[in-house]
């Protein structure tokens, strides 16, 4: 447990609780600063339907009741079809970069070809360009030119394989032993089996953080959703949301409900798979 | 594989493209054509709109003049004022925003791992949140009646009631608090991992010549963790350039412009009033300035740095 940083008290029992008490008592006071706007956003969603300000005096709402989330439901006919898309959308974006970008990924770590350390420089800098840049005529180029306005092509083709996902791959692949793939070549297996029968199988955890980062950032993403859809039935739960808000200004209770109803999957998914997202704050950082 | 023979063997490669050539080739052609479409186009397209007042049907070239209206000084020049918020945002949130990661990595360090992971997770949580979800909850934490509950938590110290996202005194204010208090759960993981990855010799020597909790935190580990301070700067710095979300959602660039970041403002040329070769030049030009700032933190915090 205790690094050498901690060294001081060990041998003095009552000093080391003491400490240790200290330090957690502020370490969960902190948290439950950052998490106090969750925990509000849950809580209110259950409060009454009514357009009173009076409503967010305390953090328990005065009645407990659903039907806020009728409320939120009721507001379009489309709720329901927001998360429906959103959903689609979330799952067509991780297919694509599970399967493009290992594959891209894999031929930069361990297939030597002509132009490969170029074309990888190339998609080092793109990973450094702002998202302003590439975001206007990427919206001229879908809205203007391929009319795919309210298309889930719009939506989840700019992101199909991201630059940052080919280099979370390659510099996963670099770390597997060549030896391995060397040999099967011998065995005189092609490299589409290599990447099958041996690559993928030993990849399983980046290949799961990549999903799982993947489909967060896009449920997520809210931008362009936003741009390339102007008919309720194609929103995102994102875009939804914000136009609920915008919609309501005043109902506070059904906006918190909405607000939850945007969060809660991915809540979910974090209770469920906390292992891979906290794996994934940390594969992808340099090594320092 | 075999470098003795390269000579002969490279100019047989040289003539024809070999079988791993081709599987390359293969391999990344799906990415590489969405790279292509979607990446390289828009930015070689944006560099070319940059030069041109956008129209639908024939763009009328006109030079630099989106670069030098955008970079003309004058007191109603909106992009020198949103450079400043950002500016102003920047400088303080990103470095406190180390300091409390840093600090609170230090103090989970002591627990075994499951307290460990529960802390992470905990720090983590508000971070996947979306970020409409959380700005609509802030605001109507940051609600100007005296029942806003940040009003009346800051009433209990007898402060009086603010009008926290309407008036130009407290709404920058008002945003910097809220990426304060939103997750550092990247940062934090970030920090223990390199933290639980100082050697213990370090921390031993230390001991024996009599240093202090303080002294090693100050003489080992910050020095130690030094390159992932950097890589955190660097990437804090980046993202907070780019900040729109919470401008966009919670303030809409108001009151008077005082929360108008470059993100929000390229946004608003584009898409609000149509001017997308003005709103393609400041897009490029903060990226100039992204990179810019980029290279200076390396060159100034990166000079003892080695990877």
């Amino acid at each position: 447990m205790a690094t050498g940083l901690y060294s001081q008290h060990l041998h003095n029992k009552k000093v080391l609780y003491l400490r240790n008490t200290v330090i957690t008592i502020v370490l969960v006071v902190f948290a439950a600063a950052t998490l106090f706007p969750i925990v509000y956003m849950i809580l209110s969603g259950f409060g009454p339907n009514v357009s009173t300000a009076g409503n967010m005096r305390t953090i328990f709402p005065s009645r407990w009741t659903l039907e806020s989330f009728k409320a939120f439901f009721d507001f379009s006919p489309y709720s329901l079809r927001w998360i429906w898309n959103s959903l689609v959308v979330a799952a067509g974006t991780v297919l694509g970069n599970v399967l493009f970008a290992s594959m891209a990924g894999y031929a930069f770590a361990k297939i030597r070809f002509k132009g490969s350390k170029v074309l990888f420089a190339m998609i080092l800098v793109a990973m450094m360009i702002p998202y302003q840049v590439t975001q206007i005529p990427l919206y001229i180029l879908m809205v203007q030119k391929f009319h795919m306005t309210n298309t889930y092509s719009a939506m989840i083709l700019p992101s199909l394989c991201t630059a940052y996902n080919i280099f979370l791959c390659k510099q996963f692949f670099t770390g597997l032993p060549t030896p391995l793939i060397e040999s099967a070549k011998i065995e005189g297996c092609s490299q589409f089996q290599i990447f099958i029968r041996i690559i993928l199988p030993l990849s399983k955890t980046v290949l799961a953080v990549m999903a799982i980062n993947t489909f967060l950032s896009s449920w997520n993403n809210f931008f362009w959703p936003f741009l390339v859809t102007n008919t309720p039935a194609m929103y995102t739960i994102q875009v939804g949301l914000k136009q609920f808000k915008f919609a309501n200004e005043t109902l506070f209770a059904p906006m918190m409900a909405g607000a939850t109803i945007s969060a809660l999957p991915m809540f979910i998914m974090f209770f469920a798979l906390q292992k891979y997202f906290m794996e994934g704050v940390t594969i992808g950082a340099v090594k320092g | 594989m075999n470098k003795t023979n390269g000579p002969r063997l490279r100019a047989r490669r040289k003539a024809r493209f070999t079988n791993d050539d081709l599987w390359g080739y293969v391999f990344i052609a799906a990415a590489m054509i969405i790279f292509c479409v979607f990446t390289l186009y828009p930015v070689i397209n944006a560099i070319y709109t940059s030069f041109f007042n956008y129209k639908p049907f024939g763009s009328e070239f006109v030079g630099l003049k989106n670069y030098t209206d955008t970079l003309k000084y004058s007191k109603f020049n909106l992009f020198y004022k949103a450079a400043w918020n950002t500016l102003v945002y920047t400088v303080i949130v990103v470095p406190l925003s180390l300091l409390l990661s840093f600090t609170i990595s230090v103090m989970i360090l002591p627990f075994q791992k499951k307290v460990q992971s529960v802390f992470k997770a905990m720090y983590y949580l508000p971070g996947i949140a979306s970020g409409v979800a959380l700005s609509v909850v802030w605001l109507w934490l940051y609600d100007s009646s005296p029942d806003g509950l940040f009003n009346k938590f800051l009433g209990f110290f007898g402060v009086p009631t603010q009008n926290w996202l309407s008036s130009t005194k407290t709404s920058m204010l008002s945003l910097i608090i809220m990426a304060l208090l939103s997750s550092h759960g990247t940062q934090i993981i970030t920090y223990i991992a390199a933290l639980l990855g100082i050697d213990n010799s370090y921390f031993e020597a230390a001991e024996l010549d009599g240093a202090t909790f303080f002294q090693k935190v100050r003489y080992i580990v910050w020095p130690l963790v030094k390159p992932t301070t950097l890589f955190l700067l660097v990437t804090g710095v980046i993202g907070s350039f780019q900040v729109f979300m919470n401008a966009y959602m919670m303030t809409g660039g108001g009151p008077d412009n005082s929360t108008t970041m470059i993100g929000l403002l390229i946004y608003n040329n584009a898409f609000e009033y149509a001017k997308y070769g003005l709103a393609c030049a400041q897009a490029i030009i903060l990226t100039i300035v992204i990179a810019l700032m980029s290279v200076f933190q390396f060159k100034l915090m990166g000079v003892d740095v080695e990877y």
